[in-house]
């Protein structure tokens, strides 16, 4: 008797469970659906009925839309985004492994100190000092430059903090030795010993850093200036504009082309970017 | 073996430095400089487009004065913890109850890996995008979410969502929660899987239920998770720009204005008042360090521990060593 009662109510759990999480798969997947089925409709069906499943065949004209109209170039975007995300995550990786080398394989005076800083910026966000970077910028005439994007990503200290954490464990102090006996200097052994054990903390950093400069609009609205500067979050951020407020099919289609590489990274790579989370609890 | 010998009088702190050194350097120039730069421009007369001259004020408080009394940054402010609690609280619940689900014993649910993937791609996406797509989707008068109300009869007549102020800021906290739960979830649960399995084999053999394991075992154990999960989630909260700033542009009626909307507006709009946004931006610099010193400390502590322990560890295998008269060097 005992039993069944647990059985049933075991059961209802199991069925409740699933439902809310069905319930909550859609919710995520829906705006997407929605934002690809009318990226083919015409605004002419999209006025008629806003939420369809059956796609249509306006996929072209929309886009011919798209182009013509004003100053959204999803290609110049992609362009300029990719430049900047590439630049910005070779340089996070290589010198916060770099600088996490430093931490884990030498034993110097200001050690511990210097960690203690780098976990005291470690939540302390760009945007708040964005003025003085400004200013800054500005002054010494960097602005319309990708450099003021690229270049600070060398001190990430979120980064160096997993990096040391991983590195600790896995760098085995004997074989650094052993490279010194062989004659290695202290950067080559960095560099081809250190690097190449580091690999898969290396890979999955470099997909956040990836993504959170990809996706990052704050600092590049207000050093680039020109259209043919835009990122693609800027090129995104103009479809709110007058000039689309009728065309609603190409807006989705704008959304959906810069969704497009950021939809085909995650579903290749959700897997480690899942464990990546669940790794470092890494916010954005 | 010479070599050998050489080795060992070599100091390799040297290297330690050399290899800070573009870090060291990067955050002086392009975050320690700006941050004092702000500061100082917070003093100051400086504004207007493109203008970098600027003299120190005869009150050098009047900005920050300004800025505490000026009724949009308080609405501002007021604003930005609004939106932060109204995403935080379902997104910690919803986060929760997924949590204990996903990791409960007794009850095996499949297709973890899918939903967790589900879950979480919202947060991939980039804001900005998020942002035009859900005001198309609550576009009036014919948008997707108003052709479901419509047609399902819930409502007659089609609701303009963005002229209300309280729709408005409902959304933009929707969104934060829509792109931040699976996140929060999936950190949970792999803090989770961290506590000792012994301690749920020991409440299993005393009959505990999974309620009652959740709330007295779990919970408990989650809190310097949840305590992190909590201050990260404050302080993107303070900082969140790209969905009020894309979605509204603050509006309606600076319903959805927040901090760091306001100071962009300050600082790159209108009269281009870099002084006073720089004064908002050290007010808000002071919240989210505070904010950021509980993490710190909360975190300091268990990795004190940690390292106190490897301290005293090194130091017991050295004793060992000498005692042994071993000649391998550390």
């Amino acid at each position: 008797m005992a039993v069944r009662k647990k059985n049933a109510s075991n059961r209802a759990f199991i069925i409740s469970a699933y439902v809310f999480c069905g319930l909550l798969t859609v919710l995520s997947l829906l705006p997407f659906v929605i934002m690809i089925v009318n990226a083919t409709r015409s605004t002419y069906q999209i006025q008629q009925h806003a939420i369809s499943l059956i796609p249509s065949h306006f996929l072209r004209s929309n886009l011919e839309v798209l182009s013509d109209k004003g100053s959204f170039n999803a290609f110049r975007g992609f362009k300029n985004s990719l430049i900047i995300s590439v630049g910005a995550t070779a340089c996070t990786i290589y010198f916060s492994t770099m600088t996490a080398f430093a931490l884990v394989a030498y034993d110097w005076k200001l050690r511990k100190p210097f960690f203690t800083m780098i976990m005291a910026v470690l939540m302390i966000p760009a945007q708040v000092t964005s003025i003085g970077f400004y200013q800054f910028m500005y002054k010494i005439h960097m602005t319309n430059n990708f450099l003021p994007l690229i270049l600070p990503a060398i001190a990430a200290p979120t980064c160096v903090f997993f990096m040391r954490q991983y590195m600790i464990p896995s760098l085995p102090m004997e074989i650094l030795q052993s490279a010194r006996i062989d004659g290695a200097g202290e950067f080559r052994i960095f560099n081809q010993i250190a690097l190449p054990m580091m690999k898969p903390a290396m890979a999955t950093q470099a997909i956040f850093s990836f993504v959170s400069s990809w996706n990052q609009l704050f600092l590049p609205s207000i050093l680039l200036t020109k259209n043919e500067k835009f990122t693609m979050p800027m090129m995104v951020a103009l479809l709110n504009g007058d000039i689309y407020k009728t065309e609603y099919g190409s807006v989705y289609l704008g959304l959906f082309l810069t969704v497009l590489p950021l939809l085909v990274v995650y579903f290749l790579l959700s897997k480690y970017i899942i464990a990546g989370v669940a790794l470092g609890g890494v916010k954005g | 073996m010479p070599k050998k010998q050489q080795l060992k009088g070599i100091s390799y702190a040297k290297y330690g430095y050399l290899f800070s050194i573009p870090f060291i350097v990067a955050f002086l120039i392009f975050s320690l400089y700006p941050t004092i730069y702000t500061l100082i421009l917070g003093f100051t007369d400086c504004k207007g487009l493109g203008n970098t001259d600027w003299h120190i004020l005869e009150n050098p408080l009047d900005n920050f004065k300004n800025v505490i009394h000026n009724k949009s940054f308080v609405t501002s402010l007021k604003n930005t913890i609004t939106i932060w609690l109204m995403n935080f609280f379902p997104q910690i619940t919803i986060a929760l109850l997924l949590t204990a689900w996903f990791t409960s014993r007794s009850n095996e649910i499949k297709g973890k890996g899918f939903f967790k993937v589900v879950f979480y791609m919202p947060n991939i996406i980039t804001a900005a995008t998020v942002a035009v797509l859900f005001k198309a989707i609550f576009s009036y008068p014919i948008g997707p979410v108003n052709d479901i109300l419509v047609s399902t009869g819930l409502r007659d007549s089609a609701y303009n969502f963005v002229v209300s102020k309280s729709a408005a800021r409902l959304i933009v906290a929707f969104i934060q929660f829509w792109t931040w739960y699976g996140n929060t979830m999936i950190v949970l649960i792999s803090g989770v899987l961290g506590i000792s399995p012994d301690i749920y084999e020991a409440a299993e053999i005393d009959g505990a239920n999974g309620v009652q394991t959740f709330f007295k075992i779990t919970i408990p154990n989650l809190k310097t998770v949840l305590l992190y999960t909590l201050v990260t989630s404050l302080v993107g909260g303070l900082n969140m720009y790209d969905i009020p700033k894309v979605f509204l542009d603050g509006g309606p009626d600076n319903a959805t204005l927040t901090t760091s909307v306001y100071i962009q507006k300050q600082a790159f709009s209108g009269s281009y008042l870099y002084n006073k946004a720089s004064a908002a931006s050290m007010i808000m610099w002071v919240i989210i360090v505070l904010c950021s010193a509980v993490l710190f400390y909360v975190m300091r502590d268990k990795d004190e521990v940690k390292m106190n322990k490897e301290i005293k560890m090194a130091k017991k295998k050295a004793k060992l060593q000498a005692a042994r008269g071993g000649k391998e060097w550390l």
